[in-house]
């Protein structure tokens, strides 16, 4: 870990109070500024002095950024809603339950009552080489310290890898890819639309980049549709302890079975690889098959192939097979 | 502009990274300024042409000479085609993520780098035992040649030697890429190491900070170098008066007439209907 110091490097500290007020300022910045929502990332890097913008633009101030609105027959999840305002959500309890489950699993108390729900999905991995400020391929440089003989690499990838071996840490990421949700990006006038799933980013395509968010963009809101509301949801993260802590793989999936057939599915899994994975193969393989033990069996075993583990963390392979049998099967977790 | 980009190593040491990407602008610029340079000079420049008449006496004084003569055998055009793929292929899978345009490069990246080490393998291959080695290269001997053309590009008539097989441009450009093709290979076959890939089990210690260090820089400065020299040579490849040679790189032949026209007979000897086919 990089020594974490009192006092951080100067910079210009913003805090507009309109979305055209912050987008104006990312504008002007560029490159140089930095996002700030709940500061749960931000401030281990801005205490590392690992990153040094020359401006921060901090968003608290943005009322329209905040809250939980119906949209059509979904909602629409404003970027600087807490974590704990979308877990006491009555819509999102009851209808979208695993994303309850999911940011409710997020940390501790005291950070979902501050990390946002834009934040959570848009931090930046834990790989402790990379935040230690080393010049790894995803700092820009031309080597991953933990994919090297002597790497401390148990919380590492082991699908994707491409040249980095970083994985993604948010915990709402992969229940919002099964939920098919949307986020709504801005950049000046410009209203992009991402599909979650095409919003995390592996490193084959962008080595230096968590998301698909590129200086002076701005997360504004997420927004989620009706189509796999109230449907059989399953959401289970596997972590070292059971508060506080980043998970070592999680699992996030919708199901909608008739007569114990299943109709359609999605199946998310994170902490896995850089980017949260959708499981295709999977999908496509358990539709129209009984969700039972046959078919989430077969299933799990697709869903580790071409899994590479490093040193460290060849235990993650049986771990993922195993949360995506219990997401086919639905069976709950028991301590 | 930054010319190289440093990192620091777990040891707190300042060690080379890679060029910076401005340089790609840089080089980029450049082979588009050199081309609007040369267009600009060509068509606002009077040139010596050479008169049909004298073309024509030639023609009449080597009847002996086959009217189709073989320039390019075919294999040889094979390896220029399979090698202008694969570094078009490198040169886009390495540059269009850097100006914005991102996608899953790096194993289309090295695939290409292995077919441009195996056409350049086999092209040494080719060359030394089959092809007339000394043809393309360039030395001391050349220097009146080099004058010569000189002259004739500001619209001197200069009767001076003409080339044998290839014209000193193309030989000089030959020598270019053999620098810049061969660098970047065996920087890019070196980090191949860094990298999963099936051939290679990964070695990220095989060299030391600053020698990898040093690989990549070489590996990118070679890279930038043939964005410009590609650039070059496609623009020499589509302009109207260099079109013979493109047409004998895709067809093999050039007429009796071109031959005479662009060579001098007593340095590239052709022989009847067959001659060295590089």
């Amino acid at each position: 870990m990089a020594v974490i110091r009192d006092v951080m490097p100067a910079f210009e500290l913003f805090q507009p109070a309109s979305i055209g007020d912050a987008q104006a300022l990312l504008a002007r910045y560029g490159g140089n500024a930095w996002v700030l929502a709940g500061g749960l990332d931000s401030m281990d890097w801005l205490k590392d002095r690992i990153k040094r913008p020359q401006a921060v633009v901090d968003l608290s101030a943005i009322a329209e950024l905040r809250g939980v609105r119906a949209m059509g027959d979904g909602l629409e999840i404003g970027a600087m809603t807490t974590l704990t305002d979308v877990v006491n959500h009555p819509t999102v309890r009851e209808r979208y339950a695993i994303l309850t489950e999911a940011a409710e699993s997020a940390a501790s108390p005291q950070i979902r009552n501050q990390g946002t729900i834009g934040g959570n999905v848009s931090q930046d991995t834990r790989c402790w080489y990379y935040r230690a400020g080393w010049s790894c391929y995803r700092a820009g440089g031309n080597i991953c310290y933990a994919d090297t003989p002597e790497a401390i690499n148990r919380e590492h990838a082991i699908l994707e890898a491409d040249r980095c071996v970083a994985v993604n840490p948010s915990d709402t990421a992969p229940a919002l890819i099964a939920l098919d949700a949307q986020m709504v990006v801005r950049r000046g006038e410009q209203e992009r639309v991402i599909a979650a799933e095409d919003y995390f980013v592996g490193p084959s395509i962008d080595i230096t980049r968590m998301t698909a968010l590129e200086p002076g963009d701005l997360l504004t809101a997420i927004r989620i549709p009706g189509t796999w509301a109230g449907s059989r949801f399953y959401f289970e993260k596997i972590r070292d302890r059971n508060v506080w802590d980043f998970a070592l793989v999680s699992v996030a999936s919708a199901m909608v079975a008739q007569g114990g057939t299943i109709q359609r599915m999605r199946v998310v899994v994170n902490g896995v690889a850089a980017r949260p994975l959708r499981l295709r193969a999977v999908e496509d393989a358990v539709t129209g098959k009984p969700a039972n033990e046959a078919t989430a069996r077969a299933a799990a075993e697709l869903a580790i192939a071409g899994a590479q583990p490093l040193k460290f963390n060849a235990y993650k392979v049986p771990l993922m097979r195993n949360l995506v049998k219990r997401a086919i099967r639905g069976t709950e977790v028991t301590a | 502009m930054n010319i190289f980009t440093w990192g620091q190593s777990p040891w707190g040491q300042q060690i080379l990274q890679h060029i910076s990407w401005d340089l790609f602008w840089a080089a980029l610029f450049a082979g588009l300024a050199f081309f609007v340079a040369h267009a600009s000079y060509m068509y606002l420049s009077p040139h010596r042409k050479r008169k049909a008449e004298e073309t024509d006496a030639m023609e009449a004084a080597r009847p002996e000479l086959p009217t189709q003569i073989v320039r390019h055998g075919g294999v040889a055009r094979l390896f220029h085609w399979v090698m202008a793929a694969s570094m078009f292929t490198l040169l886009l899978t390495a540059f269009l993520p850097i100006v914005g345009i991102k996608f899953a490069w790096v194993t289309w990246h090295w695939t290409a780098g292995l077919v441009l080490t195996a056409s350049i393998v086999f092209h040494i291959v080719h060359a030394s035992f089959w092809l007339d080695f000394k043809s393309i290269w360039v030395g001391p001997s050349d220097l009146p040649e080099f004058k010569a053309e000189i002259l004739r590009e500001f619209g001197h008539d200069v009767p001076g030697p003409k080339p044998g097989k290839y014209p000193l441009g193309n030989r000089l450009y030959h020598m270019a890429i053999v620098l810049a093709g061969l660098g970047v290979a065996v920087t890019g076959l070196l980090m191949m190491k860094r990298v999963r890939t099936p051939l290679f089990t990964r070695d990220p210690y095989l060299l030391g900070d600053s020698t990898w260090g040093f690989t990549y820089v070489s590996h990118g400065l070679a890279g930038v170098a043939l964005v410009g020299l590609v650039i070059a040579h496609v623009y020499f490849a589509i302009r109207p008066e260099k079109r013979w040679i493109t047409r004998s790189m895709i067809l093999g032949r050039i007429t009796r007439r071109e031959y005479l026209e662009h060579h001098d007979p007593d340095r590239w000897m052709v022989d009847g209907s067959v001659s060295g086919g590089r």
